[in-house]
């Protein structure tokens, strides 16, 4: 199938990112030649087959729900690109009415 | 003899016999690094301050009490999408270019407890996406038999730096090939362990049904200690096995491969494969036989879905991974932005390099409402047929004995434009990792260009001994492991 630039468009903002003219354009040319790759997939039957997500068949690995140590709120602060008062600075998200 | 010249278990010998310091060590591999790694390119953090602290305390402590454990003083190199505590750790990006982890991967702090010391951290192809290194944030690192080829990627960095004897030997990590075709392009060996075999806590999640990290060194016996080391249960990590480790080193000992059947898959052998690679491993396949191996011809008939599944899956778990670089916890943040979701737009668009966006975008489609079904529930379900493809090889034989790559080395630029081209080059290592098997990769000649071939064996599920011994074996009999490369 072939991607679109509104195509594009569409899955760069779904995925927070910003694409520029020119990265629509090659992406746009690249996705749909990798998507018609894929597409060879349909050759194979899979009726009836069960996916696989992963290969060992773990299933859900719970441990014992009780406190353990941890990083600090320091160190779990140090690589932040801005930090006030032991928290994460990000821009106003609620709209004053 | 110069010490960086020394396997790692040959160095561990020497020292543990106190016949050479961890100091001596260092200083040795920093030499060696200053003469080589301007045209080499392999790090992209040197940790020789660190190395130096490390080796007198070591001294230090051995003075007053001489009892080391298996890597005391042995210098390492650790890919750089592996949390190194204190160490910057940037996975070759301009998203985490700062960022200095406040923890160990388990794997680092199992290497920490038995004492080694970290040399520095290996350049890959940007959160390990690539296949030659050119996609790093830093610029690629050449491979050091040919300075104008590629190292292979992603653990270009880690491959170059062993080949180049810049450390004694390294950790890589392998979601589809990512340890093997680098080993194979560069001439040294690299394991990628069963999925579950090693922890991934502290491994900067890629893909994370089939990343895995592993050992790259310069011959099986390294590959062997230093997976000792790393291998076994970590309750950080829920996908890692329960299952006891064996001793790998023991399983070297057994020299002929008498009642080992060993399949050769006829779709490995198609259109495409290089010549001079085909020489290589069908003599290498001759050598297995004479060491007792009972060759079968066998097939793999999904293995050309591999590269469609592997692309559909890996994207989109990687879409999903990495939608936590958000520029509000750690790593990069754009500037002035005006409202939270432009602050996660540009932060992105300017953080991330052209091939993690190609991918973040490829996983965000084939995840996306109308497209999941025929995309990625298409791509899982074929996974499915290429397990079984596998599981119906093992009845009947042993061990899978394959090219590691279609072709030696490319040309850095070679490929770099066509995503597409350089994704079909990983065809042979690719379907390993969406079964989760444990697969090694080590030399097996050199092509009419002087460059390095490379030999896979593919083994069952939590059979690394088997895959050990064979490639133990074949090793001894032959001479390519102990070819190293003239860096000019
Ligand atoms: N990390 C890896 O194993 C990478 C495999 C493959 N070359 C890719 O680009 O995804």
């Amino acid at each position: 199938m072939a991607i679109t630039q509104q195509d594009v468009e569409k899955v760069a903002r779904l995925a927070r990112l910003t694409v520029t003219a020119v990265e629509q354009e090659t992406f746009a040319k690249q996705l749909t030649q990798i998507l018609a790759h894929v597409e060879t997939l349909e050759r194979y039957d899979t009726t009836g087959i069960e996916p696989t997500a992963t290969v060992m068949g773990q299933t859900n690995v719970f441990r014992d729900d009780c406190v353990r140590p941890s990083l600090s709120s320091e160190q779990a602060l140090a690589n932040a690109p801005e930090q006030e008062a032991d928290g994460f600075v990000v821009p106003k998200i609620l709209e004053e009415r | 003899m110069s010490l960086h010249k020394l396997t790692l278990v040959e160095l561990q010998k020497q020292f543990k016999a106190g016949e050479v310091t961890a100091t001596e060590i260092v200083r040795a591999y920093f030499l060696r690094i200053s003469h080589v790694e301007s045209k080499v390119k392999a790090l992209v953090t040197h940790a020789k301050e660190s190395a130096f602290l490390q080796a007198e305390t070591l001294d230090q402590k051995l003075k007053e009490w001489r009892k080391t454990k298996p890597l005391t003083g042995m210098p390492l190199a650790v890919k750089d999408n592996i949390c190194t505590n204190g160490v910057r750790t940037t996975c070759s990006s301009r998203m985490l270019q700062d960022f200095i982890p406040p923890y160990d991967a388990t794997v680092v702090a199992k290497l920490r407890a038995q004492e080694y010391i970290l040399l520095g951290k290996t350049n890959l192809d940007e959160f390990a996406m690539g296949s030659s290194t050119e996609n790093s944030a830093f610029g690629p690192s050449r491979n050091p038999w040919d300075l104008h080829r590629v190292p292979g990627g992603s653990s270009g960095g880690s491959a170059a730096a062993v080949a180049a004897e810049e450390c004694v030997a390294a950790l890589g990590s392998d979601t589809g090939g990512s340890i093997r075709q680098p080993a194979a392009f560069c001439g040294v060996v690299g394991l990628k362990p069963t999925y579950g075999r090693v922890s991934r806590y502290g491994l900067v999640a890629f893909a994370s049904s089939l990343d895995q990290i592993g050992p790259i060194t310069k011959d099986v016996s390294d590959a062997a200690f230093l997976l000792q080391a790393i291998a076994g249960h970590d309750p950080m990590d829920s996908t890692s096995v329960d299952r006891s480790v064996p001793d790998y080193m023991k399983a070297l000992q057994k020299r002929d491969l008498k009642s080992l059947k060993v399949g050769v898959p006829v779709e490995f052998f198609a259109e495409g494969l290089d010549p001079d690679v085909e020489r290589a491993v069908r003599a290498a396949i001759e050598e297995l036989k004479s060491l007792g191996a009972e060759i079968r011809e066998i097939r793999l008939p999904r293995t050309d879905a591999a590269v469609a599944v592997y692309y559909v899956i890996a994207t989109a778990e990687a879409s999903s991974n990495l939608a936590r670089f958000d520029g509000v916890k750690f790593g990069f943040r754009a500037k002035e932005t005006k409202d939270l979701l432009d602050l996660y737009m540009n932060t992105r668009q300017e953080g991330f390099g052209p091939e993690v966006k190609r991918r973040i975008m490829l996983g965000t489609y084939v995840l996306s409402a109308g497209y999941y079904d025929a995309y990625y529930g298409k791509a899982q379900a074929v996974r499915t047929l290429v397990c079984q493809d596998f599981d119906e090889a093992f009845q009947e034989v042993d061990l899978i004995v394959t090219p590691a790559t279609p072709t030696p080395a490319f040309k850095l630029g070679e490929k770099s434009e066509d995503p597409l081209q350089m994704y079909l080059s990983d065809i042979f290592t690719i379907s390993v990792n969406l079964a989760g098997l444990p697969a090694i990769a080590l030399p097996c000649g050199v092509s009419r260009e002087g460059l390095p071939i490379g030999l896979q064996l593919i083994g069952r599920a939590f059979e690394e001994e088997t895959l050990l011994r064979a490639a133990h074996a074949y090793e001894q009999a032959t001479p390519w492991h102990l070819k190293r490369p003239t860096i000019r």
